[in-house]
């Protein structure tokens, strides 16, 4: 039984997420190699080797995977696929994409999203928005699994020294090419590591509101923005700022909901943050029912008070 | 350029669903069932596409039980031409689908197969790919914006982080996000149009595929509760709170 983590990177460091997907496949209890198929991705693969519980690294390296598509990061991960148990890719919008098509290819179910492993064939994963957790067992050979990260522990990114072995780079598949990408640029921490978020909704009113409001909010506390997914509908607040069941799932130290109603669809993204702090003037919002400080007041008056009382 | 596009029979978004007293699933029934909003958004688009000139005929495929009839009329009072259903009354899970769907892609020959990112049911965020990798075909998934050619489709992806634009060559297999398309409101005269609308019905058996469950449910529970909280009368009790019981500031 050897479990292997298709690590997220972007070719010179590794991503956090990786580090919780380690935690989940040592939580299996095999041994754990981590994948890194990039393009001049050999610091990731040296960072990845550094990871604790990590035994063995695989970096694949050429220009077919630089950009990460689906179709051959797919390839190269059934490449190797033959000599693992288990393969779990963090739930990100990446590992997203890539599992089903790794599960699909080697005629087994995929497991999404698990929260918990029970034994190595029985897993917790949320439905429903979150609204029930279900335990399922994969009669597969293979598991494929996606790990939700707000679930597990980050393993230590240092403390472990892990051989790294080169593997010949998948082909191209020459159907589908990387035209471009648009990186939201910000100094802030990302949504998903981020140990604060404040989070604003559609009483924000418009795009110049939300960022007159939240931004300095955010700065005062050293904060990542977040939004509903009304704010983000209406176009307050980007895309990728999105708060919930279809966009990110978070769990920070502290989250900080601001003219946000609290959505079910919502709720299932932020309901395990550590402490849940709702600034709404309707007091019926369903979001003080998971609050743990509540203030009933206008956002518009109790933000920039309180940024003034940090 | 003909468009297949997947459609999920649902628990409605408003509903709250409960889990079952005995913990093997959650009750479904006298439950609103509605399509699955990314495969409106999904039906949506295909929609636009023919509208625009580039698709000539837009087919909407649904699997499951017999009442997935009301999803397809839904599908083609937006505007799908016609309805294909696979009616079993098993579990099927998001390979089953995928190998159904390679099945029909198979029959039909569509240039592009387009599909909701994910259910609101199983959150599986599945099917989509799983039919790429079958059918052999490029994919876009959690598609923002969608520019077809005859032979290629240029897809804005959102992705962690942004957005990232992808050049895929047909046939191929998109998955929507939210923010590709507002769906219409369906009215009433395409609702009474829809129901003359071709809809055809096999049978998992007559597509040749398997679809017996590869994961099994052993219980479904309720998820911890977490209690209400208190209400703070103003920001410096709440800043007080934060530094000296929370200690998160």
């Amino acid at each position: 039984m050897t479990s292997l983590v298709i690590a997220e990177h972007d070719n010179a460091s590794i991503k956090g997420a990786t580090l919780n997907t380690v935690t989940a496949a040592a939580a299996i209890g095999a041994d754990v190699h981590v994948l890194v198929a990039g393009h001049n991705a050999g610091a990731a693969a040296a960072a990845a080797a550094q990871i604790a519980g990590v035994s063995k690294v695989i970096h694949a390296d050429g220009a077919s995977l630089e950009a990460g598509l689906a179709e051959n990061v797919a390839a190269q991960v059934l490449a190797i696929a033959g000599n693992y148990t288990h393969i779990l890719f963090p739930a990100t919008a990446n590992g997203k994409n890539l599992a089903p098509r790794v599960a699909a290819k080697l005629d087994v179910g995929q497991i999404s999203d698990i929260t918990k492993v029970d034994s190595p064939d029985t897993f917790e994963r949320p439905i429903y928005a979150g609204n029930a957790i279900a335990t399922v067992q994969s009669a597969d050979a293979v598991k494929v699994i996606t790990v939700r990260t707000t679930g597990f522990d980050a393993a230590a990114a240092t403390g472990g020294a892990a051989a790294v072995e080169t593997a010949g780079a998948a082909a191209d598949s020459g159907k589908s090419s990387f035209v471009g990408r648009e990186v939201t640029k910000s100094d802030r921490p990302e949504l998903t590591a981020a140990k604060i978020i404040v989070s604003g909704g559609r009483a924000l009113g418009s795009s110049e509101k939300f960022n007159e409001v939240m931004t300095p909010l955010a700065d005062k506390l050293g904060a990542a923005i977040g939004a509903s997914r009304a704010a983000v509908d209406a176009g307050y607040a980007a895309n990728d700022l999105q708060v919930g069941q279809t966009g990110k799932i978070v769990a920070p130290q502290l989250y900080v909901a601001c003219g946000i109603s609290g959505a079910i669809q919502h709720l299932a993204g932020m309901k395990d943050s550590k402490v849940i702090v709702a600034i709404n003037k309707d007091p019926e919002a369903p979001i003080f029912s998971v609050a743990d400080f509540g203030l009933e007041a206008d956002l518009f008056t109790a933000v920039p008070e309180l940024v003034a009382a940090l | 350029m003909k468009v297949l596009v997947a459609v999920k029979r649902v628990v409605d978004y408003n509903v709250k669903v409960r889990v079952k007293s005995d913990n093997s699933g959650v009750d479904i029934a006298n439950v609103k069932m509605s399509m699955n909003p990314f495969d409106e958004i999904a039906v949506e688009e295909a929609v636009r596409l023919k509208e625009k000139g580039v698709v000539t005929e837009v087919i909407a495929v649904s699997c499951g039980v017999a009442q997935c009839q009301e999803t397809l009329r839904t599908a083609m009072a937006i505007g799908a031409d016609r309805g294909i259903l696979v009616e079993t009354a098993e579990e099927l899970q998001p390979l089953a689908v995928a190998k159904l769907l390679k099945a029909l892609v198979d029959k039909e020959q569509p240039g592009l197969v387009i599909l909701g990112k994910q259910a609101i049911d199983d959150d599986c965020n599945q099917t989509g790919q799983m039919l790429a990798a079958l059918a052999d075909m490029p994919q876009a998934t959690f598609a923002s914006k969608v520019e077809l050619t005859a032979d290629k489709a240029s897809v804005t992806r959102e992705v962690d982080g942004g957005l990232e634009t992808l050049s895929i060559s047909l046939p191929a297999v998109i998955t929507t996000d939210l923010r590709l398309n507002e769906p219409r409101y369906v009215t009433l005269p395409n609702i009474m149009k829809a129901k003359k609308k071709q809809l055809d019905t096999f049978k998992p058996e007559d597509l040749g595929v398997d679809v017996a469950p590869r994961i099994k449910t052993l219980k479904v529970v309720e998820p911890a509760k977490r209690s209400a909280g208190i209400k703070v009368p103003d920001v410096a009790t709440l800043v007080d709170k934060l530094k000296n019981v929370a200690k998160v500031i």
